[in-house]
C-alpha cells in the first residue's frame, strides 16, 4: 500500500477577479522510500498541491473543493485537528525554497530546531537539545555545539538550508516534502544540499516529494517524475522513461527548450503563447492553445491521464489515439 | 575578430566599510572586483559566470560607471571612462546599455510601454518628437511585441514580455554593447528559451557586443562565444565557451561544471561529482594567496602564498592556477 495516496485533489482560490483553479483534479501516490519529482513552470500548481496536503493554505482565499490525501490510512484533508497535528510536522515534514524567510529571525537556532521534538515527543529540554545537536552534525554543520546557539542571520544561505533540513528531519518523518529547496542557492551549494537530501533519505528510509522547475535536478535525484501544467498532471513516468521517451507534447517541448540538451548556438525551441488563465473554464486539454499538434478536438474533449505502458501515464488525447 | 570595442585593464572596485555612527572608523574594504582585465570585440558575446558574491554584478556596474572605479581603466572605443568627466561619461553611456534580472523591478510601474521606450529617445534627442511613436513601434516589433500594446502598463504583461520591454529599452539608443545581468534567471524554462533566442538574434542582426552575466552554466555555454569565470573578484579562467565548459582547466571551473545537474538520468547517476566543501569566502577578508585554496581539492602550500596571475594555458585560454600543469 502506498504511503500517501492523493485522489482527485481540487484546490481553488476565491479572489475578487474570479475563482482560480490552481489544482484541478490531481491524483498520485508515493510509496515508502520513494522519491517523486513534481516538475512544472510557475503557476502550474505544484506547490499548491503540497501546501494543500500539508494544510498550509490560508482559507479563505484558498478552498480545497474535493479530493482526498490518504496518509497511512488517515485522510489529511478531512481528519480532526488532533489527528492532523500528530502527523504534520512529525511523520510528514516540509522544507521550503527560501531559507532566509522560513526560519524565525528572533529565535536562536536551538529553540526552533528542537520545537518539533518538544511538541511531538515526551522529551526533556536537555535531551531534545542533545538530539538537536546530533541533527545539526548529521546535516554537516561543523562546530555544531557552538553554532546551535546562534541566530539564523549568522548563518549563510546554504547553512540555513541545512538547519531547515535538520529541523524537518529531527522527528524522523516518513515523508519529506521539499518545495524547491535549492532554487535560491548557488550551484556548488545546491550540489551539497542535493547530496545531503540523498544521504538523509538513505539513512532514514523516508519518501521524498521533490518539487522543482529544474529538470536537471530531477534527473539525478528522483525515481519517478510527474509533470504538471495548469493545475493538472500531464505526464508521469519513471525518470528514465520520462527523459528518454516522453510522450506528452508539453514534456517534449519543455525538454527541447532547455539549452543543456541542445547543440550550442542552435535556435532553442520555444513554446508559443502563455499558460492559460485558470479562472476560465478549460473543457479540453489545458496545453491545447500552445501545442503545435493541437486539433479542434483537443480544445473541447477533456484530456484524461491514462496509462500508455505500466507506470507511464500521460494526458494527450492525440497520442492516446495513436495519431502522433 | 575585429579590434576590441571595450577594454578593461586591471579594474578594481573596492567598497570601504565603516564602523560607528558619528565617529566613522574604517573597518576594512570589500574588494568586490579586484584586478579584472578583459576585452570584448564588436558582435561578440562574453559570458560572465560565478557564484553569488563573486563580483560579477559589481563588474557590470563598474563598466557602466554606475559605481566609481577604484583603480584601472575602462576604455570604450578609445575613450577612457574612468578619467572622463560626468558629461563625457553620460555621452558615452548611450553606447552601453543594461538589462537587469528582475523585469518586475526594472520597469517603472507608472509608465506605459510607450513612455518607457520614448524616454531614452527624448533624453538623448535621437529623433524628432514627431518620429518618436514610429521608432517606439519599431523597437517593439524588434523584440517581438505587438505595437498595439504601446499604451499598456508593465503589470499587464507577463515576465517574459516585460523582459522584452527591458531589452527594447536597452536597444532604443542603438548601443554598441549591452550588459545583461542575469536576464533569464527569473523566468520559466520555456520563456527563458524565447529571451535567449531573442538576445542571440539581436546580437547577430545588429552586430552588438553582449556581456551576459548568469550563474546557469548551460545557458552561458549556449549563448556565449567566450566565457569568463569569476571567483571572489578575480577572473580565474577565460576562454572560448565550449573549451571552458566542456574541458575546464581551473579547479574551480571544474567544480562549478561538475555541480550543474544535467537533465540526463543515465550520466547523472554515474558521474563523479566534485562537491566543494564550505561556502565562498568573504570578500572582506579573503584567504591569502589563491582565494580558492581553502576549498580546492588540489591546494598545496604554495597556493597559500602568492596570488596566481591569469596566464595563458593554451592558444585561446587563460587560467589563474599555479598547479595548472600538475593537475
Amino acid at each position: 500500500m502506498p504511503l500517501l495516496t492523493v485522489t482527485d485533489l481540487r484546490t481553488s482560490f476565491y479572489t475578487r477577479s474570479g475563482v482560480y483553479r490552481a489544482v484541478d483534479g490531481v491524483s498520485f501516490s508515493v510509496e515508502r522510500g520513494e522519491t517523486l519529482g513534481i516538475v512544472g513552470e510557475s503557476g502550474s500548481g505544484k506547490s499548491v498541491t503540497c501546501y494543500s496536503i500539508m494544510g498550509l493554505l490560508p482559507v479563505p482565499p484558498a478552498r480545497i473543493e474535493a479530493g482526498s490525501a490518504i496518509f497511512d490510512g488517515v485522510d489529511l484533508l478531512k481528519c480532526t485537528p488532533a489527528q492532523s497535528r500528530s502527523i504534520r510536522g512529525k511523520r510528514v515534514a516540509m522544507i521550503f525554497q527560501d531559507p532566509m524567510t522560513s526560519l524565525n529571525p528572533y529565535l536562536r537556532v536551538s529553540e526552533q530546531l528542537i520545537e518539533p521534538l518538544l511538541i511531538h515527543e515526551k522529551i526533556s529540554k536537555a535531551a531534545a537539545l542533545k538530539r538537536g545537536l546530533e541533527a545539526l552534525e548529521a546535516v554537516g554543520i561543523n562546530d555544531a555545539s557552538r553554532r546551535i546557539h546562534l541566530y539564523p542571520h549568522e548563518f549563510s544561505g546554504g547553512m540555513r538550508q541545512r538547519v531547515m533540513i535538520a529541523m524537518a528531519l529531527i522527528t524522523k518523518p516518513e515523508l519529506l516534502i521539499a518545495d524547491e529547496p535549492t532554487t535560491a542557492l548557488d550551484v556548488t551549494v545546491q550540489a551539497q544540499i542535493l547530496e545531503l537530501i540523498k544521504k538523509m533519505q538513505r539513512d532514514l528510509g523516508m519518501a521524498v516529494i521533490f518539487i522543482t522547475h529544474d529538470l536537471g535536478v530531477v534527473s539525478g535525484l528522483c525515481d519517478r517524475v510527474q509533470v504538471m501544467y495548469a493545475g493538472r498532471i500531464v505526464e508521469t513516468a519513471d525518470t528514465r522513461t520520462l527523459f528518454y521517451s516522453p510522450l506528452h507534447p508539453y514534456t517534449r517541448a519543455l525538454q527541447r527548450s532547455i539549452p543543456a540538451l541542445q547543440s550550442k548556438g542552435a535556435e532553442l525551441y520555444t513554446i508559443r503563447g502563455l499558460p492559460p488563465d485558470v479562472s476560465k473554464p478549460l473543457p479540453g486539454c489545458a496545453f491545447a492553445a500552445r501545442c503545435e499538434f493541437a486539433t479542434a478536438r483537443c480544445t473541447t474533449t477533456p484530456a484524461v491521464l491514462a496509462p500508455a505502458t505500466p507506470g507511464h501515464a500521460h494526458a494527450c488525447t492525440r497520442v492516446q489515439a495513436g495519431e502522433l | 575578430m575585429s579590434a576590441p570595442i571595450l577594454q578593461l585593464t586591471d579594474v578594481k572596485t573596492h567598497f570601504p566599510l565603516t564602523r560607528g555612527f558619528i565617529l566613522k572608523r574604517s573597518a576594512g574594504t570589500v574588494k568586490a572586483v579586484d584586478g579584472v582585465s578583459l576585452s570584448i570585440a564588436r558582435g561578440e558575446v562574453l559570458g560572465l559566470v560565478g557564484e553569488s558574491g563573486c563580483g560579477k554584478s559589481t563588474l557590470a556596474r563598474t563598466i557602466m560607471q554606475l559605481v566609481p572605479t577604484t583603480a584601472g581603466t575602462v576604455v570604450l572605443e578609445g575613450k577612457n571612462l574612468t578619467t572622463g568627466s560626468i558629461a563625457e561619461v553620460r555621452d558615452v553611456r548611450r553606447d552601453m546599455q543594461m538589462v537587469f534580472q528582475d523585469p518586475y523591478a526594472s520597469l517603472n510601474p507608472r509608465m506605459t510601454v510607450f513612455d518607457t521606450l520614448a524616454e531614452p529617445l527624448r533624453v538623448h534627442e535621437v529623433c524628432a518628437a514627431a518620429d518618436v511613436p514610429a521608432r517606439v513601434a519599431e523597437l517593439m516589433q524588434l523584440v517581438g511585441l505587438a505595437p498595439r500594446f504601446m499604451q499598456k502598463y508593465p503589470h499587464e504583461f507577463s515576465g517574459g514580455q516585460r523582459q522584452r520591454i527591458a531589452i527594447a529599452r536597452a536597444l532604443a539608443l542603438e548601443p554598441k554593447i549591452i550588459i545583461a545581468d542575469e536576464p533569464v534567471s527569473a523566468l520559466d524554462v520555456s520563456i527563458q528559451a524565447q529571451i535567449l533566442n531573442l538576445l542571440s538574434q539581436l546580437c547577430r542582426k545588429m552586430n552588438l557586443a553582449l556581456i551576459f552575466i548568469a550563474h546557469d552554466l548551460s545557458v552561458v555555454k549556449h549563448i556565449s562565444d567566450r566565457v569568463a569565470v569569476m571567483y571572489l573578484g578575480k577572473i580565474v579562467e577565460l576562454g572560448p565557451a565550449l573549451d571552458v565548459i566542456d574541458r575546464p582547466l581551473h579547479p574551480y571551473t571544474r567544480a562549478l561544471v561538475s555541480a550543474i545537474p544535467t537533465p540526463n538520468p543515465d550520466t547523472e547517476r554515474t558521474r563523479q561529482r566534485i562537491v566543494l566543501p564550505g561556502d565562498p569566502p568573504s570578500p572582506i577578508n579573503p584567504p591569502s594567496g589563491c582565494a580558492f585554496h581553502p576549498r580546492c581539492p588540489h591546494a598545496m602550500e604554495k597556493c597559500k602564498i602568492a596570488v596566481p596571475p591569469l596566464t595563458r594555458a593554451d592558444a585561446t585560454r587563460e587560467v589563474a592556477c599555479v598547479r595548472l600543469g600538475e593537475i
